[in-house]
């Protein structure tokens, strides 16, 4: 039966037998919620247990006034934060309460796929991140605040940009080529994975001020409701909500400044200069000391400063009239990049309205979310720049360049090849861009007045982007001077829209001790971009670079998702719980013949401390989750990769015919059977509380198998138009253990003090890459590497890790210097070939640790948190490149910089496919030191203030020799990067 | 009042459902590119595709100069999948024409004679023929005269496209023979075969030459007559120059010598009315398409709209060095230029007696040091800059307009000329010492030079000495390898330069490197494919 149908003969006589509805017998109850400090709490639900209809919120206050039925014996007390609590009202008509605040133990209300559960009757692995356990300090970008949080999760930014992203691996993805970012749902709205034209992240565009929790879904039962989009895990943002009550302000406003940490360490001018007058000596030329310079110019120190930042939010939240709760915020942010010329700017606007109408029949919620995030992006390669500049040549010159110096050809223009002044870099390109994004749903919650346990479903959402900017470089500068500078201009929308319909039954049968519910769904979703392509220009616009002539002035890349899915939860005598699930996914992406899949889940979980510890105080909680389940993977960029399709070439690949140029269709390589690869993961799981709560954890154990990889693999010539092509090959298995403990070893009057940490054994292995199995197969080369044409540093190979290095083993002399260009002979057949490189370590880490801790004593707080990974190691692209004499003595007559590196290995050539430079990146950081202090009541009790200062990126402990061991490269070739400040900031935050 | 509400509430619902459930349009299409239905359905489609065909010769992808690259798998796009360049690389780094300077990957080993089947560059020379065939197949595929007749193709339309057919072929069998001569056995596939997964066989090398010598002679009713197709098309001279030059190099190829049929091809093109072109040093400039009355069949590029790394523009960029401006172009790539032993074909290196001596950095040719570029003799035969002195069409001096070309009427006089002391019948040496003086006239600035150094007589005519015309007139256009295996000299102690083998003094290698070994890669993906012996 189709969902359509269904619903009308369900609809029509709930429309026909409305009016027969009548009103049972009721009665009033008021009371107070309070926390533990005896403080009201607002916006907790309070409902009549089984009937969630029969509910209000409290107000600011604490206090409610709740209608019942005189029959109803039990009320449920709950509110994300806060146990989950009920009580008898029998012959009651006021019910005050205490709740205990409990984030992070098991009674909190948790955002989970399609809805939310009690964290007691959770059966998959979810970590929710509520608001007060988030990262401290300055935020640019959302993930950011869950840094070290969860068992896991890997959040690694960027570089130091202002606004910059970050990758975010859940379990270290499941995936080889298909994309390993974890799917991130805002409030029910699954958002686009990929980002848009004018912004460095998609997740910098929502204002972390307004969120809520984030979810973190990791294991397949969680997760499979996703289906094809799921298999490397859930980020399900929540973004707060308003409560009905009186009108509640918040003002927090927070300055910081960021400095820089460190910087690379390289060759001053005077190392330099000595270094290349005895090389003259040496070798008895004198053409490169000629074009030595006399100063000692510090390049990092050029580019470098210190950034301000401000970071300011105000929200209201209340009830307009009686009935329409709303919270409404506006944020401004404005930050400095440490990098010259860097800048980000956004400006956001939230409301959302969550009224409810006919007695509670009908909730609606509307989220509204408007962001206008503005940038100016400096051109990072300054950063390499500075680092490979000669340190003996002045900023600045008397030449035609902008009045940088520059390294000039004898006819006075500059070397083609040569590194471009790092300054004239920021300061002669002016990069722009702005992008407004508009989120917004309205979900609606219909619960039928004959029939209260059901209830339909509606979430309609919108997701709108348009990102444009300017990239300009200036008509003076050495790298555009051809064309009389450059004048650039992007612009792209993207739509994203979402319908779901579903039906929610919910029951409790006493008499069997039976709690359960049924979700059924049909979901659609269709992603639109609209792209704008414009030709470059000149720097004032007066001609037209022939290169950049778009060969179409719009494309229009779109896809769409079809689902069913269905999910059923039961509880047995509140001990035994199941969880079971499918979903139904059709992809555009696909043919007709492989577009639909099947994505299966159960889970089921035991709770021993109701079969055992029952009204122990010691044991609070202690459950066991077993899942299974199939998710699937999709995200592969093309968009349509089973059709064959002719591409048109641009106007610079036209051919010649007669005294005509013709341009080209080209037919692409395609695989008419593609489908999505299918991720299968088991995970066993204990979740404990102990000694009223003070000890608490869960560890996970994991093991997830993925098959038919989305694997660009070596096809043969002649069968296809590539010799790659993008298809279903290869296995790969990844399996782990996951542990996460919080405690508070003292907690009395004055002080308390809490202390957490997580940690994350993780490993991956490639188990096939082949359609026919082939013992010679040596892998699949990966991991570019710059320098050189060509050279790649790591491999897909069968049994290893993903991006394990293949090297040539280092041979060193006597005193552990390393022999230039002389490596083991691996294979003892000689000779120094391919065939001697071997397997050596990987970028991706064993063991991932984060540790938080947080002491309060009377009205002052301390916290600190920090994260590691250990097992990691990198490929120093930088000292592989700049740490040899053909660094410094450049072969097209220029000097550049080396990288202190030289002065231990002395090599005069690249060695880049040496193990020398795979180096152990394993680190430890402190992310954040804090001190607070919360005075309470202010202005005549009007107020309440907290004020806070922290340092962020305290430290690192690390044997990496390089800027920063924290590498957001899958592949882990590091070279220069924007480095990551450290950022002290100060921030007051006003209720009232 | 409530009741209207809830009327209205229900019927957004079910506009909601009905919407989503009719939206379920999940068969989308690329905006921009087309399907093969639509690419074919006009003639102006079928010159797009052949286009392509013949620009799989000229550039690297849909792109130019790059980023759209044809050939991926890791292979730069710019130095290992291009044609041009990478025919420089088989044909002339291996031998006393060509050494390089630079370090990337596995580059040495081309001058070194020690390749090895894991090389990046030959997997690279390996897809690009094949790529060109499998795109070359799949428009014979589309350009039946059923197909024709079913897209109502007709006219004059329909009989371009038949000779197109004939061009597609043409460059096909010209494809297989790159195959046949560097790697001996190939990939095998014609239109028979369809695009997916399934794997195709291995032909051998004797099988080969008699397919491309069958197509060959195929497809000469259906080619336009000599020089009577538009610029940069291919006519029946094309077919015949590359008969020729098979013919000449059966012994190789087969085992069995076809001289015979080599002198009655090279007659075949000599006399469809084609002439060497005074100023031997306009054949390689910017405008050489002026010169086309020597061309048989050329490799079009263009600064401004056939834009690629590894087309003329690397043969102008890569032997440069701060002597950009003397080719033309903005910059230098410091990398690529000859042995002394290719020097010593020249009696006079300055170009002012031999105008086919465009040379520089005379006094310096011994090489100690490969990686040295002031080493060696800098070699400037290719030149972005026009014979008639106006700007060549890339303002910013990058890319290079030089056409390159495939077949010239002097290598026809040579294989002529070749075959005929090689013992072929139905030529004579007073025919070929005429040639071999035509070429020589030409070289000295039509004249024999003072004292007619220049003029050879019956007495000179031997085979060393057209090897050492080829070098001569031919170098650094893709002949020299084969060239020197013909004669049994690439990997022998018979003739030694200066590097051969990565010895300074040169020294015999392994007679396996006679042959390019298959990528390793290709063999595991497709397990038909067999290796060549001593890899």
């Amino acid at each position: 039966m189709n969902l359509r149908k269904l619903i009308y003969t369900i609809g029509l006589p709930v429309f026909l037998t409305f009016s027969l509805t009548s009103v049972a017998q009721e009665k009033v109850i008021t009371g107070r919620v309070a926390d533990s400090t005896g403080k009201g709490v607002s916006g907790v639900s309070v409902f009549v247990k089984g009937q969630p209809s029969k509910g209000t919120s409290t107000n600011d206050r604490g206090t409610y006034t709740l209608s019942v039925p005189s029959s109803a014996t039990t009320l449920v007390f709950s509110s994300i934060g806060y146990s989950y609590q009920e009580m008898n009202i029998s012959g009651k008509t006021s019910a005050d309460i205490t709740l205990q605040s409990t984030s992070g133990t098991l009674n909190e209300v948790v955002m989970v796929a399609y809805g939310a559960r009690r964290r007691a009757d959770l059966t998959g692995s979810v970590t929710a991140i509520t608001e007060k356990d988030f990262q401290k300090g300055v935020i640019s970008s959302s993930e950011q605040l869950l840094q070290g949080k969860v068992a896991g999760l890997q959040i690694t930014p960027g570089g130091g940009s202002a606004g910059g992203g970050s990758r975010i691996r859940i379990r270290n993805g499941a995936s080889l080529n298909a994309s390993n970012d974890p799917l991130v749902v805002i409030d029910g709205v699954p958002i686009e994975s990929n980002g848009i034209a004018g912004s460095a992240s998609l997740l910098n565009t929502i204002n972390p001020n307004d969120i809520e929790s984030i979810s973190v879904l990791k294991d397949a039962s969680a997760t499979a409701l996703y289906g094809s989009r799921a298999s490397n895990g859930v980020l399900i943002i929540t973004t707060k909500k308003g409560a009905r009550g009186k009108m509640k302000f918040n003002f927090n406003t927070q300055p910081s400044v960021s400095h820089v940490g460190k910087t690379v360490d390289v060759l001053s001018g005077d190392e330099l200069r000595a270094i290349v007058g005895a090389d003259a000596v040496a070798t008895g030329n004198n053409t490169y000391k000629n074009l030595l310079g006399t100063a000692n110019t510090n390049w990092q120190d050029e580019i470098f400063q210190s950034a301000l930042g401000w970071d300011n939010n105000i929200s209201a939240s209340g009830s307009i009239g009686k009935n329409l709760p709303f919270r409404a915020s506006m944020g401004y942010y404005n930050q400095e990049g440490i990098l010259k010329t860097n800048t980000f700017e956004r400006l956001s606007g939230a409301l959302n309205l969550s009224p409810k109408f006919f007695q509670d029949h009908l909730a609606v919620n509307v989220n509204l979310k408007a962001v206008r995030t503005q940038n100016r992006f400096a051109n990072e390669g300054a950063v390499g720049s500075a680092v490979a500049f000669d340190p003996t040549q002045p900023v600045y010159a008397n030449n035609k360049y902008g009045g940088y110096f520059e390294w000039l050809q004898a006819d006075g223009k500059p070397i083609d090849l040569s590194t471009r002044n790092p300054l004239a870099l920021l300061d002669l390109r002016h990069n722009t861009s702005e992008v407004n994004r508009l989120i917004g749903n309205i979900q609606l919650d219909y619960k039928l007045h004959f029939f209260p346990d059901l209830h339909v479903l509606l979430n309609l959402g919108s997701d709108y982007a348009k990102g444009k900017g300017n990239d300009n470089t200036d008509s003076t500068s050495a790298t555009n001077y051809k064309t009389a500078g450059r004048f650039v201009y992007y612009q792209q929308k993207k739509r994203n829209k979402l319908a779901d319909v579903s039906l929610f039954y919910a029951k409790e049968i006493s008499s069997i001790k039976s709690r359960f519910d049924v979700l059924l769904t049909h979901s659609y979703q269709q992603f639109v971009t609209n792209v704008y392509n414009y030709a470059s220009r000149s720097q004032y616009r007066d001609s037209i670079i022939p290169t950049s002539i778009p060969t179409f002035a719009t494309d229009k890349p779109e896809y769409r998702l079809e689902s069913y899915l269905g999910r059923l939860n039961y509880i047995l005598a509140n001990k035994y719980l199941l969880t079971a699930s499918l979903r139904r996914d059709a992809s555009s992406k696909f043919s007709p013949d492989t577009r639909v899949g099947y994505f299966p889940a159960v889970s089921v979980a035991w709770r021993l401390k109701e079969e055992f510890f029952k009204g122990s105080q010691r044991v609070n909680d202690l459950k066991l989750r077993a899942s299974w389940g199939t998710t699937g993977q999709q995200d592969i960029g093309n968009l349509y990769p089973y059709l064959p399709r002719y591409s048109q070439s641009t106007s610079t690949a036209q051919y010649q015919f007669g005294n005509t140029y013709y341009s080209f269709l080209r037919p692409s390589a395609y695989d008419a059977n593609i489908k999505w690869e299918t991720t299968t993961t088991i995970n066993l799981g204990l979740d404990f509380s102990l000694f009223s709560n003070r000890i608490s954890g869960a560890v996970d154990i994991y093991k997830k198998k993925t098959k038919d990889l989305l694997s660009v693999i070596p096809i043969a010539p002649g069968s296809n138009f590539d010799i790659t092509l993008l298809t279903n090959v290869g296995n790969m298995e990844n399996k782990g253990i996951e542990f996460s403990l919080n405690t508070t070893p003292v907690k009395n009057s004055e002080i308390t003090w809490d202390f957490g940490f997580n940690v994350t054994y993780n490993e991956s292995r490639i188990t096939n890459l082949l359609k026919q199995p082939d013992a010679s197969f040596k892998g699949i080369e990966v991991s570019g590497i710059s320098g050189g044409t060509g050279n790649n540093i790591g491999k897909f190979a069968i049994g290893y890790s993903p991006y394990t290095y293949n090297v040539f083993k280092q041979v060193y002399n006597g005193s552990g210097k390393p022999i230039e260009g002389l490596y083991e002979d691996i294979n003892r057949d000689g000779k120094i070939d391919d065939a001697d490189r071997y397997y050596y370590k990987k970028p991706a880490p064993d063991v991932l640790l984060g540790i938080n801790t947080q002491l309060l004593y009377r009205q002052f707080s301390l916290g600190l948190s920090g994260h590691g990974a250990f097992g990691n190691y990198l490929y120093n692209n930088y000292n592989s490149n700049s740490g040899v004499l053909r660094a410094i003595k450049n072969p097209i007559n220029f000097i550049g910089n080396a990288s202190q590196s030289f002065l231990e290995s002395s090599f005069t050539n690249n060695q880049y496919l040496s193990d020398y430079y795979i180096e152990n990146a394993s680190f430890f950081r402190l992310d954040n030191i804090n001190v607070g202090y919360n005075f309470g009541k202010v202005f005549k009790n009007k107020a309440a203030l907290r004020l806070m200062a922290s340092v962020q990126n305290v430290f690192v402990a690390t044997k990496y020799s390089g800027l920063d061991p924290e590498s957001a490269a899958d592949s882990g070739v590091n070279n220069t990067i924007y480095p990551r400040p450290r950022i002290y900031s100060l921030s007051a935050n006003l209720d009232f | 009042m409530k009741n209207r509400m809830i009327n209205k509430l229900w019927l957004v619902m079910v506009i909601a459902v009905t919407a989503a459930s009719c939206a379920k349009k999940l068969d989308l299409f690329p905006k921009n590119d087309l399907t093969p239905e639509k690419t074919y359905s006009t003639a102006a489609g079928y010159k797009s595709v052949l286009a392509k065909v013949y620009a799989g010769l000229a550039i690297t992808g849909n792109a130019g100069p790059s980023g759209q690259p044809d050939i991926q798998g890791g292979l730069d796009e710019g130095s290992q999948v291009a044609f041009i360049r990478g025919l420089f690389n088989c044909e002339e780094l291996p031998t006393d024409e060509a050494v390089v300077a630079w370090n990337d990957q596995t580059i040495h080993d081309f001058h070194d004679l020690r390749w090895t089947s894991s090389d990046p560059f030959l997997k690279g020379m390996y897809a690009r023929p094949i790529y060109n065939i499998t795109l070359g197949n799949e428009y014979l595929k589309e350009s039946t005269d059923e197909k024709l007749a079913s897209r109502g193709i007709t006219g004059t339309d329909a009989s371009d496209i038949k000779k197109a057919r004939a061009e597609v072929r043409f460059l096909r069998a010209f494809n297989y023979w790159v195959m046949m001569d560097l790697f001996g056995k190939s990939t095998f596939i014609t239109e028979q075969d369809k695009v997916g997964t399934d794997l195709p066989r291995q032909i051998n090398r004797p099988e080969l030459f008699t397919y491309i010598e069958t197509e060959l002679k195929a497809i000469d009713a259906d080619l336009a007559p000599a020089k009577t197709i538009e610029y940069g098309r291919v006519d029946q001279a094309a077919a015949w120059a590359l008969l020729a030059r098979i013919y000449l190099n059966a012994q190789v190829y087969t085992g069995t010598a076809k001289y015979t049929e080599a002198i009655s091809y090279a007659k075949k093109v000599i006399n469809a009315g084609y002439v060497l072109k005074s100023g031997f040093p306009k054949l390689f400039m910017a405008d050489n398409n002026k010169q086309k009355d020597e061309f048989i069949f050329t490799i079009n590029c263009d600064g401004r709209y056939t834009q690629a790394y590894g087309n003329t523009t690397f043969l102008v960029h890569a032997p440069a060095g701060d002597n950009h401006d003397e080719f033309g172009v903005g910059s230098g790539w410091y990398g690529y230029r000859a042995t002394k032993a290719f020097a010593d074909k020249f009696t006079d290196l300055s170009g002012n007696t031999d105008q086919r001596a465009i040379f520089s950095n005379q006094s310096n040719q011994q090489i100690s040091d490969l990686s040295n570029f002031s080493q060696g003799l800098w070699v400037k035969k290719f030149r972005n800059i026009r014979s008639d002195g106006l700007p060549s069409s890339d303002p910013q001096n990058n890319f290079a307009d030089i056409d390159f070309p495939v077949f010239r009427l002097s290598e026809m006089y040579l294989i002529y000329a070749e075959s005929v002391l090689r013992g072929g019948t139905g030529g004579d040496a007073a025919t070929a010492l005429d040639y071999l003086n035509k070429i020589r006239f030409r070289a000295y600035g039509d004249s024999y030079g003072s004292g007619n150094v220049a003029q050879l007589n019956a007495g000179n005519l031997d085979l060393q000495l057209i090897l050492d015309e080829r070098a001569r007139e031919l170098y650094w256009e893709g002949h020299r390898r084969t060239e020197l295996i013909r004669y049994n000299l690439l990997t022998t102690s018979t003739y030694l330069w200066p590097w051969k083998g990565g010895v300074a003094s040169g020294t015999a290698v392994d007679s396996k490197f006679n042959l390019f070994p298959i990528p390793a890669a290709n063999r595991i993906a497709n397990p038909k494919l067999e290796q060549n012996p001593g890899y």
